[in-house]
This record gives structure tokens, C-alpha cells and sequence, in this order.
């Protein structure tokens, strides 16, 4: 039995699918129209209309407004379209040929930001129901679980996806670790990895309160009373966390404040500043071979190369 | 630029240009103004009032407590026990991290479902993480003959209120 509520939900379940996969991928392909993947292939005649349409496309005036350059014919033109653009800043415009392999990352890293965009997404798609009061907060997430079309979806995929998300940030960390990642040059970007560790574990905390269920009530009343077993300023943390002595209203809203806009503020804040250091501390670590010798080849370090040799100050170091 | 800093080494003081003595100001301004931000918003985080139940409250008449009886009063998270040199009062709050414990009658004992801590009716500590035993609060009569329970005050446990 096919019936017509079945196959909606499937219909959407689909379309969300698709559209967290644009997402993660979309500034690949976005890379490759404007960086003009056709010239790349070696295709300069539009041929398929799709082509065509593109051709005609880059030669519009609002196209030449918003991206200022033509065919990316060269490697130098094709990584100004990367520099010049500044969702595409993050991704580099060279990479090695090694660091695309499985084996190099295991994608630990981009799975995890997939599932923080996942979180994001799913997460906003919530607050359009939740209210953080009591006890409409509980009621809310009964409705969602309950009465709202493709709620219990949302709800699973936020909850499921964080879990996940915890996981991978350990597996990715465990990985850079024994790969040596966190060694000099990488040591600050080490740091913010772990700072964003921190973020990601109070983000799960502070989402854990807000279905305002028991488990909920109890996991917070422990939780911040380990905070408060800290010497001096325990008890003023614990009291500043919860707004009062009690997890009530005034924790409940404080939480969802720090769960939905001031962590995860941090967190893209935290991860911009990621990405854009793995570029600038010469690429992923992909192995034993990673170590370019100072001595070997006159390569200036992959850092001021690209931005006039600064006295190597910011250049890769010897292990 | 040698000789410069031989001057100064001599002489033991730089020379204060206009551009230092504002640009040090200037971050004196800053850094008290950064403290001021961060004095006013954490007062502002701390809130005054607190929608909570009251931390001192009436445990209505003796007679309702019968002889040798142990009573949780819910919206207060307080035992009331009576024994036969009198009353007082017990926190029902775990001394471990803060869950809500149960008189258990058939056992004689209070006993936490969060970890397993056990107490005996006066609050000392049978077993389990607890660090502490329970504290006991004041307790004292009104003029009109109610029990009246502090939270803010501890006492000792040997300290009990004859009726």
C-alpha cells in the first residue's frame, strides 16, 4: 500500500537529503563554474545547451559584476577566482594531490562540519515550534514528536546529528593527533580545534535541557552542581548559568540563548578561523613524507608564496 | 639608534612624546571602561529577584506531625521529622550533586536515586558518594504557634526544637 502521506514524507526526507548534500558540496561545484570546469576539460566549444547557457552566462554584465574576471584559462586566473570570493576563501585554491586521498583525513574533518550544517539547519527548522518557557517547552517537544508534519524527522536527525557530530569531533581529533598534526606550524590550529571541541561539548549540554523532560531536569541539576564543586567560583558560575539556585524558567531560557544564537556564533567564528588556518599553515598534514627539509629544493614554504615572502616568518618549519 | 637607547639607559627614563602619553591613555581608558563592561554585565546576569519558592517558609501546626514521623514536604525539598525530644529539619537535596532524595519508611532511611547515596532520618550518612550528611535548617515557632523552617540557616543536628 503506496498512500499519499507516505510517499510526502518520503518526498521530503528526499529533498532534505539533497539539500544538506548541496550544501556540503555546493562550494566544490560553485568552484568549478566559476573557476569554468569546461575550459578545464579542455571543451572551449559550448556544445550541450547546458554549456551554451553557461558560456553565455559569464559573459552577461551581472555576471562580470559579481565574480570581475573571465575564463579561468590559467592556474593563476583559477586561483584568483578562489581568492576573489569570499565563500570560496576557506577552500584552497591548491591543494596536494595527497591530502584529497581517503586515507590522508578519512574526511573526519568535513564530516564533521557536514553535520554541524546538518545541525544548523535541522536546528533552525525546531525553533520555528519550541518555546523555551515551562511548561510549553515540554509540550512543544511532544508536538513536534507527535503532530508536526516530519517533526520527529527533524527532531532525530538534530538529535542523532549531534551525537554524531561529538563522535567525529573526537575521531578527527584522535586522527590529527597520532598524525602529528598539532606540531609546529599547526600548534595554534590546534588550540582552536580544541576550543571548538569545548564549544561542540556545551552546545550537546546545552541543547541536553531544553526538551524539559526528567532526563533533562536531573542531567542539568548534576551537571551544574559539578560546576559548582569548583573551588570559589563554582557556586557564582552555577548561580550565573542558571540565572538562580533552581534549574527553572531562568536556566531554561539561558540555555536555549547560549544552545541557538551565542555558541553557535562562536562556533562558525571558530571554524572560519580553522579552515583558514589549515591553508595558511601549509595544508593538511597527509603523512611521514608531509615534511618539506628547509635544505631540499628552493621552495619558499607554501605560505609565502602566496603572499610575497614575508622574512618566512609565518613559512613552514622544520619538524 | 644605538646611542639612543645608550641615552636613555643612561639618563633611566624615555622621553614621553605626546603620541605615548595618548596612546597610553588611551588603553588605561580602554582597559577600565573594558572592566566596567564586564563588572555591569555580570551584575546585569545576576538576577535580583528570583521567582523561586521561598528559602524560609511555614511548616504549618506541630499537631500535624505525629510522633516519630518523617515528613517530606514537596515544594520545599525539607524533611520535618518529629522524635521524642522534638523537631527538626532535614534537606532533602543529595549532598552529592544535588538530586532529590526519598524517605524510604520500610527501609528506615533516606535514599537517593541518582547514585545510591543512603542517609538515616537525622541526615548522617549510611552510605554511597555523598561527601557530607544532610544538613539539618533552623526550625522555630511563630507567635501564632506554626512551624517555621530557614533554608539560609544550617544548624547542628543535635540542635532540636522542643514543643
Amino acid at each position: 500500500m503506496v498512500n499519499g502521506k507516505w510517499l510526502m514524507a518520503r518526498a521530503l526526507r528526499l529533498a532534505i537529503y539533497h539539500l544538506t548534500f548541496a550544501i556540503y558540496h555546493g562550494p566544490f561545484f560553485v568552484a568549478l563554474l566559476i573557476a569554468g570546469a569546461d575550459d578545464v576539460l579542455e571543451a572551449p566549444m559550448a556544445t550541450t545547451p547546458m554549456e551554451e547557457f553557461l558560456a553565455r552566462l559569464r559573459g552577461t554584465r551581472v555576471w562580470k559584476s559579481v565574480f570581475r574576471r573571465g575564463p579561468a584559462r590559467s592556474n593563476r586566473t583559477r586561483s584568483l577566482a578562489v581568492f576573489g570570493n569570499i565563500f570560496l576563501h576557506a577552500v584552497p585554491a591548491k591543494v596536494r594531490e595527497k591530502s584529497l586521498r581517503v586515507r590522508a583525513t578519512y574526511y573526519l574533518g568535513s564530516i564533521t562540519f557536514f553535520l554541524f550544517v546538518v545541525l544548523l539547519i535541522t536546528g533552525i527548522m525546531l525553533m520555528f515550534y519550541y518555546h523555551p518557557a515551562i511548561p510549553q517547552a515540554y509540550r512543544d517537544m511532544k508536538d513536534l514528536r507527535f503532530a508536526v508534519a516530519n517533526g520527529v524527522f527533524l527532531r532525530n536527525l538534530h538529535r542523532l546529528g549531534a551525537q554524531a557530530m561529538v563522535a567525529a569531533v573526537f575521531a578527527h581529533m584522535f586522527h590529527v593527533f597520532y598524525r602529528g598534526g598539532y606540531r609546529p606550524p599547526r600548534e595554534f590550529n590546534w588550540v582552536v580545534g580544541v576550543v571548538l571541541l569545548l564549544v561542540t561539548l556545551f552546545l550537546s549540554y546545552t541543547g541536553y535541557l531544553l526538551p524539559w523532560d526528567q532526563l533533562a531536569f536531573w542531567a542539568i541539576t548534576v551537571g551544574t552542581n559539578i560546576i559548582s564543586a569548583m573551588p570559589v567560583l563554582g557556586p557564582k558560575i552555577r548561580f550565573l548559568a542558571l540565572g538562580g539556585n533552581l534549574v527553572g524558567e531562568n536556566a531554561l531560557l539561558r540555555f536555549y540563548v547560549l544552545h541557538c544564537v551565542v555558541l553557535p556564533l562562536a562556533a562558525v567564528v571558530l571554524i572560519a578561523v580553522h579552515f583558514w588556518r589549515v591553508q595558511k599553515d601549509g595544508g593538511l598534514t597527509v603523512g611521514e613524507d608531509d615534511v618539506i627539509p628547509a635544505k631540499a629544493g628552493n621552495q619558499p614554504p607554501l605560505d609565502s608564496r602566496l603572499r610575497g615572502n614575508d622574512k618566512g616568518e609565518h613559512g613552514r618549519k622544520e619538524i | 639608534m644605538a646611542s639612543e637607547s645608550e641615552n636613555e639607559k643612561q639618563s633611566g627614563a624615555r622621553e614621553v612624546t605626546r603620541r605615548d602619553f595618548l596612546n597610553e591613555i588611551s588603553i588605561a581608558a580602554l582597559g577600565v571602561a573594558g572592566l566596567g563592561a564586564a563588572v555591569v554585565t555580570y551584575n546585569y546576569l545576576s538576577p535580583n529577584v528570583l521567582f523561586e519558592p521561598s528559602m524560609v517558609f511555614r511548616a504549618g501546626n506541630p499537631d500535624l506531625y505525629p510522633m516519630n514521623s518523617v515528613t517530606y514536604l514537596q515544594d520545599q525539598l525539607v524533611y520535618v521529622v518529629r522524635t521524642a525530644s522534638g523537631f527538626y529539619a532535614v534537606s532533602a537535596v543529595c549532598t552529592h550533586l544535588g538530586c532529590i532524595t526519598q524517605w524510604k519508611p520500610e527501609a528506615n532511611m533516606i535514599a537517593c536515586p541518582c547514585h545510591g547515596s543512603k542517609f538515616k532520618s537525622d541526615g548522617t550518612k549510611i552510605e554511597g558518594p555523598a561527601p557530607k550528611p544532610l544538613p539539618h535548617f533552623a526550625i522555630t515557632l511563630t507567635t501564632d504557634g506554626e512551624l517555621q523552617v530557614d533554608k539560609l540557616q544550617t544548624v547542628k543536628a543535635d540542635q532540636v526544637l522542643k514543643v
